[in-house]
């Protein structure tokens, strides 16, 4: 995989977080993930179509979307419902949005499909295609989440 | 800047509609009403005086350029200020949504600052 494609993505995470929610992210090291098994509790998932095929997959522990939520509305979010898969499925637009703009810089142009998202325990990310599964796990004061990118072969 | 307005926020997203409605409440607007793509959001214009239109690009049946076209053909509607914030903002959209006639354009993510900023620009 083209590491180009990558760090678009760990760039509009932080600002995306940042911005919308105010909170400071931190990236940790990138690495292959072997198993289609989510990291966390609820993953919004985005397919790419344009120069390659791909999707992004991004999975947040539960106790850390709480907090984005919460400070993205103003008010205390306690549980896992409806509300928080649709912000999940904002931010991974959101996301995906600000890495295709980076993406176009260098010649690469994108579109996006519109998100879904996947919530509960143990479950999985379909990437839709079968290239490396690139993780990139992510660390703040409220918890933790991974973003996915799988590009084509 | 007339706050007394009615504004439609349109986004299929209900998370941007409150985050906008929101930001909106804090700068002094009472007079709200959302719709969750265009076909709806066209509903509610054709029902009712709407005097600015904040919508999102990317949305299921009627994206928000379709609304934005719809918008300008429309003898009512045809000046009305129309705010488009959305994540897609890859040069050829740009230049799509001004030759269709938008008035402003906001990039997700944002700021309250950035949606005041713009409003103030429009609604001078």
């Amino acid at each position: 995989m083209d590491v180009r494609l990558i760090n678009p993505f760990i760039n509009s995470t932080i600002n995306v977080l940042e911005t919308m929610a105010f909170i400071t992210v931190n990236a940790g090291k990138p690495y292959v993930k072997t198993d289609n098994l989510a990291t966390g509790d609820v993953s919004g998932v985005l397919g790419l179509t344009g120069v390659a095929n791909g999707t992004i997959a991004v999975t947040f522990e539960k106790e850390c979307i709480l907090k984005v939520v919460s400070n993205m509305f103003g008010e205390t979010m306690s549980e896992l419902n409806h509300e928080i898969a649709d912000a999940v499925g904002e931010l991974t637009n959101m996301i995906s949005g600000q890495a295709r703009r980076e993406l176009e810089e260098i010649g690469k142009v994108f579109k996006a499909a519109i998100p879904s998202v996947v919530m509960g325990n143990n479950h999985s990310i379909v990437h839709y295609t079968d290239g490396p599964k690139i993780a990139i796990p992510f660390s703040t004061n409220a918890g933790e989440f991974t973003i996915e990118v799988c590009f084509e072969r | 800047m007339d706050t007394s307005i009615k504004v439609l926020i349109v986004d299929d997203f209900a998370t941007m509609r409150r985050i906008l409605k929101n930001i909106l409440k804090q700068l002094g607007f009472r007079n709200l009403v959302e719709a969750d793509d265009g076909t709806s959001a066209w509903e509610i214009l054709e029902g009712q005086t709407i005097d600015l239109i904040i919508s999102d690009w990317n949305m299921p049946k009627m994206t928000g350029l379709e609304l934005l076209k719809k918008v300008r053909a429309s003898d009512t509607y045809k000046k009305t200020p129309f705010l488009m914030v959305t994540a897609e903002a890859q040069k050829q959209n740009v230049i799509e949504a001004v030759q269709a006639g938008v008035s402003n354009y906001v990039v997700k993510p944002f700021t309250a600052e950035a949606i005041s900023d713009k409003l103030e620009k429009i609604l001078r």
